[in-house]
């Protein structure tokens, strides 16, 4: 009875959720202030509705219940609690409820945070919320049922598929959910500003913490991603330019110029349509993103499954909700350039400089995620672009971003002083040059390392220096406002970043070998011996456990067990040892035996040293830190208060009269 | 003008998606083209299965179109598409040459004297060397190489009554054109 409980609940939210999004708008048309009061409590309704059919799901795996197709496909009775519940979010259906069900998240958060805006604005912003979840919802209940049920029922399920089964994984569609989804609420202020026509500045502000936590939720997870690709797909690589990669990779480009963008449109009232327009791009990639590992347009390593009814669905969807948003930006948008002039050497033509290298590079990612499609299209036969193509491009296109990094806090809006900016790139430069010539000392020459290490530093000291200017010019208290500590956290956080790319790239050792028990290998400084395979077991699985010791000059450092699990599909998946550390990391993953009917014998193995692997995702992490931080500055929050007063002012007639 | 170019330039890509949402329906996303497809066939020399002291040779084959089959007795899905292969090869209009991939001479003549044999010539490759000139993934897998000794046609994996109608006999049909 349950699972069609749950049905109802989503054809009760679809309708509140239709509620949400015509009344609200019908009446910010009429000048209604009833119909406009609808928006509120249909956006509760609808997220009480897709909660209850949620944790329906949830529940419906928690007790193994078979009838539903989904539970029934993507568990079984050996599968621990906390995989089936991340198992309810494992396949296409139930991602596309979780989908709903963030999304409901932050409409709710947007209704309770925004007392203090525009009763009318509000209005519309919760419509086209709504109108993304009218979308979604149906997509759910026409194309892709979680709860259809199997008759007869099994008597076991299958299984959620073994690369999900990781910790990891389990957080990171709910997190890099949180940042797509995110992006709807930036779409929805920027329609909303269309739609009244009221194009000041006042609207930029308030979505500026709404895009600076998605933007943050989104980096996280596209961290968690490529952590869990580091340590599950037993390769030791952390970045494979996968369409699903691109499709989280694109918003976050855009996302990263966005949260530029909006702070110049915000502080000078320059670049509006520049950033109506990016918002627009941002969450456009998002539902891109979705069309595309969901359609069955692309192929993918971790595409789920395709259907082509789906996928028109999400084209006609995609069709009326960007297209309608790029044709309304056509029609609407500031016709004429607002806000104050800047000259060349400003603040606001670095972030642009800025903007157009992220927003070149979410372009040249497109391009070549869609470069299958455009061969079949055009008949030049089955062409794929890999990793070169985009490695030499994007590293080509971030070139500039790094370079004008440093300067960007200390130009000043509208017209920069040039001598400032020969200290900081005098110094800076001393800082980077001196470092990248004792590092080339210790990496034999190779010149990513050194370019890494001069880039990295490059980054670092140029931000060290606007904190240190900060910290001698401006009076305790004052020094480092949310929005400023959060620039430079984001910004140190490149830095970083860039350490641990350029290093682990050029100096990693990778050692393809076949060791027998009581084998050595030295890969770098490490010896790493092999003392056999014994078989072990897990709750849903069996399997094959190595154990290496990891030596230097006489001393064990590790013991490392790489797995080679089979699951109860007969699925096979490999658990690489890592063995973490500040400056390098250990990999070890467990191949084939080489005679198959001996396992205690020899076994094909890799071995890698990876130096400064982690840095990589520490500097991601910087970056979300930075994004969580800005969004918390008291300023975004004060002025709204302040505003109220004459925000709740504004008769409701502007809005049909911009309409005229 | 210069407003509306977002919005051209999305309906252009919406267009490219269409066309992957119908192109994919259409086609087989797995079907890798063989290169080997209207190239001469690679030079082989192989013992006949019955009388390995006997060898066929492309030359020896080279006047007469011809399907080459390549099956296994461990193969379970050659076992399904054996009896179709049975049906059909009198009616194909080509010679059925087999091509016993990597087996054991006595497993394979079992399996042939337990399922029947359709094959007019055949000839075991026990290594698969030759298999590996002929970029051979799997059995079974069939092989259609006309009189000049060209590969015009290839299928992976089983013959179903479908593929045979649909894309066999029509590849038969257009060699016989070719020819007059």
């Amino acid at each position: 009875m349950t699972p069609e409980l749950g049905q109802l609940a989503l054809v009760l939210a679809l309708l509140l959720a239709l509620a949400q999004s015509i009344v609200p708008l019908l009446g910010a048309w009429r000048g209604n202030r009833a119909m406009v009061a609808v928006a509120r409590p249909a956006a509760a309704g609808q997220a009480a509705f897709v909660l209850v059919a949620f944790a329906l799901l949830v529940w419906a795996f928690l007790r193994f219940d078979f009838s539903v197709a989904y539970v029934a496909d993507n568990s079984n009775l050996a599968l621990p609690w906390y995989y089936r519940i991340a198992a309810v979010w494992g396949a296409h259906e139930g991602s596309m409820l979780l989908w709903v069900f963030i999304l409901n998240v932050w409409t709710l958060a947007v209704a309770a945070l925004s007392r203090n805006l525009p009763e009318v604005f509000v209005a519309r912003v919760l419509a086209v919320l709504g109108l993304i979840a009218v979308g979604f919802l149906a997509f759910i209940l026409f194309t892709s049922n979680p709860f259809a049920r199997l008759l007869p029922m099994p008597l076991d399920g299958g299984d959620l598929n073994p690369v999900l089964q990781d910790p990891g994984m389990t957080f990171h569609p709910p997190v890099i959910y949180m940042g797509y989804v995110g992006f709807s609420v930036a779409f929805a202020f920027s329609i909303a500003a269309l739609l009244g026509g009221e194009l000041e500045q006042a609207w930029v502000r308030w979505a500026r913490s709404w895009t600076n936590v998605a933007w943050a939720f989104l980096t996280a997870g596209i961290v968690a991603g490529s952590w869990w690709a580091y340590a599950e797909l037993g390769w030791g690589g952390w970045w494979f330019w996968d369409p699903v990669e691109n499709a989280s990779f694109m918003p976050w480009l855009v996302g990263t110029a966005l949260i530029h963008a909006q702070a110049v449109t915000e502080k000078r009232g320059s670049l509006r349509a520049w950033t109506i327009l990016l918002s627009i791009f941002a969450f456009s990639l998002s539902l891109l993103g979705t069309f595309l590992v969901r359609s069955g347009v692309l192929t993918s390593v971790h595409a789920f499954a395709s259907d082509p009814r789906r996928g028109l669905f999400i084209l006609c969807f995609l069709l009326v909700v960007v297209g309608g948003s790029l044709l309304l930006y056509a029609l609407r948008a500031p016709k004429v350039a607002g806000g104050k002039a800047f000259a060349p050497v400003s603040r606001e033509s670095a972030i642009l400089v800025g903007n157009l290298m992220f927003t070149v590079a979410a372009a040249m990612v497109l391009l070549g995620t869609l470069f299958p499609l455009i061969g079949d299209a055009f008949n030049l036969g089955r062409i794929s672009v890999g990793p070169p193509y985009f490695g030499f491009l994007f590293t080509l296109l971030m070139v500039p971003v790094v370079l004008l990094l440093p300067f960007g806090p200390f130009l000043r809006w509208g017209r920069g002083e040039g001598g400032v900016l020969r200290a900081i790139a005098l110094r800076a430069g001393i800082g980077a040059v001196a470092c990248a010539l004792v590092a080339a000392v210790f990496v034999h020459g190779q010149l990513k390392a050194i370019a890494g290490v001069a880039a990295a530093v490059w980054c670092a000291v140029g931000t060290l220096l606007y904190v240190y200017k900060r910290f001698r010019e401006m009076p305790r208290g004052r020094r480092y406002p949310a929005e400023m500590g959060g620039m430079l956290l984001a910004h140190f956080g490149l830095g970083v970043f860039l350490v641990g790319v350029l290093l682990s790239e050029s100096l990693s050792v990778t050692r393809d070998v076949r060791m027998a028990p009581g084998d050595v290998q030295t890969v770098g400084a490490y010896a790493f011996r092999f003392d056999g395979v014994k078989q072990t077991s897990g709750p849903n699985w069996r399997g094959s456990q190595g154990t290496v010791s990891v030596i230097r000059n006489g001393e064990t450092l590790a013991v490392m067990h790489p797995q080679k699990r089979t699951y109860t599909r007969e699925q096979v998946q490999t658990e690489s040892a890592i063995d973490p550390g500040f400056t390098r990391d250990l990999y070890v993953a467990l191949g084939d035996p080489m005679d198959a009917s001996n396992p205690a014998g020899a076994w094909a193995m890799r071995l890698y040293y990876k130096p400064f692997i982690r840095w990589l995702w520490a500097g991601g992490l910087f970056m979300m830190l930075g994004g969580f931080l800005a969004a918390a500055d008291r300023r975004f929050r004060v002025r709204r208060k302040s505003e109220s007063s004459e925000a709740a002012a504004l008769p409701l007639a502007t809005a049909r009269e911009s309409r005229a | 003008m210069s407003r509306l170019l977002p919005f051209v330039a999305f309906l252009a890509l919406c267009g490219l998606f269409g066309f992957g949402i119908w192109w994919n329906s259409h086609h087989d996303q797995t079907a890798i083209p063989s290169p080997l497809i209207d190239k001469p066939a690679p030079a082989f020399a192989l013992p006949e299965l019955d009388a390995p002291e006997r060898t066929v040779t492309k030359a020896s084959l080279l006047g007469k179109p011809y399907l080459l089959n390549v099956f296994a007795s461990w193969c379970i899905e050659c076992g399904v598409e054996h009896p179709l292969l049975q049906a059909e090869a009198p009616t194909l209009g080509v010679t059925l040459v087999g091509y016993n991939y990597k087996d054991q001479p006595a497993d394979a003549k079992a399996w042939l004297a337990r399922h029947g044999n359709p094959y007019e010539v055949l000839m075991a490759d026990l290594s698969g060397k030759t298999a590996i000139d002929f970029g051979v993934y799997a059995a079974p897998e069939s092989f259609l190489i006309d009189a000049q000794g060209v590969i015009r046609y290839k299928h992976i994996g089983p013959f179903t009554p479908e593929v045979i109608e649909k894309e066999l006999k029509p590849a038969i049909a257009a060699l016989s054109e070719k020819s007059s």
